[in-house]
């Protein structure tokens, strides 16, 4: 099933991120998936996230596929050049899995192997342009496909709440024309500023999923804060955080505030993306409370 | 030694479609320069009547001493719906700094060569790619300019001070370029097709070369 369908049958479409194991044992994570990810569309698998190097994304996709669930490969510019990056987008074809997310990708500088050279051959826009230039049946040397040509639901993300808004506009416009059919965004902790943004993306005419992290701690908050480029967490949220540490600590008043901003942002968006960072175990409670089940 | 290349005929019409100045660059002897070409194809504008007035100097890649020759066209220049420069990148690159507010356009790809790369200020780098991207930022180099060379655009990785989250003590040079083209009322610049960075210099090399 490609995201795209439900978009366009007017669903409000959920879908939730994972990360691969560092190794090759993926049983567990199979295990949780099945267990939290039911009532979720479809499950995001990052590609070596935040630069670390993991399990890759296609096996995981294609492993949690046959599990019985609705895959997103996530796919960044840093570790392919374009050759491989379209070996890949035909590998995922071949395979089913027809739902992509194109992303530039974290420098390496910023992993845990900043040795590593980066590629960035390609960046998301030109990796979307890509894809849409594969669906034709043609590569990006100009070269015919055999056969039948792949089709992709093509994603992009965007960064909402980022300061530079007109960079982020720009750049979500060329995203759609390169072929970019639905948004995740990063992760929106201040609804207001998030439904200003959508005001202005609106003219762009496709859906938009908000990003949503399950607020851990305070400390949690603070790092995102000083680390995390276009992630802004208030003080109230991170006073909330702290009023009662046993509650914080057992997800509570995580789940509080993430099913508050779900629905502060429902009436504007046309879905939501959680990133839970290893809460996968809280994303029943948090549909739950936000109204999606 | 580093050798620059006319950009196509049909690509500088293009960007020659009002009234333009010309600053051509016969700096330093690393620099190879097409200047037979270069005349040729400026003979041509001036004869469309496009050209409003023409500076040939040297090491416009030195902000103080290109101030001061600018001092005298500036009336020219300030007539001119835009300014074509026939240098090497790093000329552009200072040229559109000085210039902050008329649009800047590069006539020129720079291509490397082995050998001495001539004497640039580095605070204008240019990555001497072979296939000049100034024209579509602002006369800021994405290539040199931002961690990832990026050519679309900017990643997410821009703190909210401006700054690039690989290099924190750099500013993000995407967001420099959509800054000064939003000063110049030219965000429109951004809305261009996907651009494709074109690694297989070789023909370009040769083609320069060729010229020479």
């Amino acid at each position: 099933m490609r995201i795209t369908e439900l978009f366009d049958n007017g669903e409000f479409v959920v879908s939730a991120e994972v990360g691969p194991p560092k190794g090759i044992h993926i049983d567990g994570m199979v295990e949780e998936a099945k267990k939290y990810l039911t009532d979720v569309h479809f499950v995001n698998v990052t590609d070596n996230q935040s630069s670390v190097m993991r399990l890759g994304s296609l096996a995981t996709c294609k492993v949690l596929k046959d599990a019985g669930l609705n895959p997103i490969f996530q796919l960044t510019c840093r570790d392919r050049n374009r050759i491989a990056l379209q070996s890949d987008l035909l590998s995922a074809a071949m395979l089913g899995i027809d739902n992509i997310l194109c992303l530039t990708g974290d420098h390496t500088k910023l992993g845990d192997h900043p040795q590593a050279k980066p590629v960035f051959d390609l960046d998301s826009v030109s990796l979307l342009h890509t894809a849409s230039l594969l669906e034709t049946g043609v590569d990006l040397g100009g070269n015919a496909l055999v056969g039948e040509a792949p089709k992709f639901a093509k994603g992009a993300v965007v960064s909402p709440c980022s300061d530079s808004v007109d960079a982020q506009l720009v750049k979500m416009e060329r995203k759609v024309k390169a072929g970019a059919e639905y948004f995740q965004t990063q992760a929106v902790f201040e609804p207001e500023k998030f439904i200003k943004f959508m005001e202005a993306a609106k003219q762009f005419g496709k859906p938009v999923q908000v990003g949503i992290i399950i607020p851990k701690s305070a400390g949690m908050c603070k790092f995102m804060n000083n680390n995390v480029a276009g992630v802004h967490i208030p003080d109230e949220l991170i006073a909330e955080l702290q009023a009662d540490k046993e509650k914080t600590k057992a997800g509570i008043t995580g789940v509080e505030i993430a099913a508050r901003i779900i629905r502060e942002c429902k009436p504007y968006c046309q879905g939501v993306h959680i990133m839970s960072l290893g809460w996968e175990s809280k994303i029943p409670a948090l549909l739950s409370q936000a109204g999606l089940k | 030694m580093l050798i620059t290349k006319l950009k196509s005929e049909e690509a500088i019409a293009s960007l020659a479609s009002g009234k333009v100045f010309i600053i051509n660059c016969h700096g330093c002897k690393e620099v190879g320069f097409p200047e037979e070409e270069a005349k040729a194809l400026q003979k041509k504008l001036e004869s469309e009547g496009k050209v409003v007035g023409t500076l040939t100097t040297d090491y416009v890649c030195n902000p103080t001493e290109l101030s001061l020759r600018l001092r005298a066209p500036m009336a020219k220049i300030a007539e001119a719906d835009a300014v074509l420069v026939f240098s090497c990148g790093v000329g552009v690159q200072t040229i559109s700094e000085v210039l902050e507010d008329k649009p800047v356009y590069a006539c020129c790809d720079t291509v490397e060569l082995p050998g001495f790369q001539g004497v640039t200020p580095l605070e204008y780098d240019c990555g001497q790619c072979g296939e000049c991207f100034l024209n579509l930022t602002g006369g800021i180099c994405p290539i040199t300019a931002c961690s990832k060379s990026l050519v679309n655009g900017p990643c997410g990785g821009t703190s909210d001070s401006g700054k690039c989250e690989v290099c924190p003590d750099m500013e993000c040079g995407w967001e420099r370029i959509i800054q000064r083209l939003k000063a110049q009322g030219r965000l429109d610049v951004l809305k261009c097709p996907t651009q494709l960075h074109d690694f297989n210099t070789d023909e370009a090399t040769k083609a320069a070369k060729e010229s020479e």
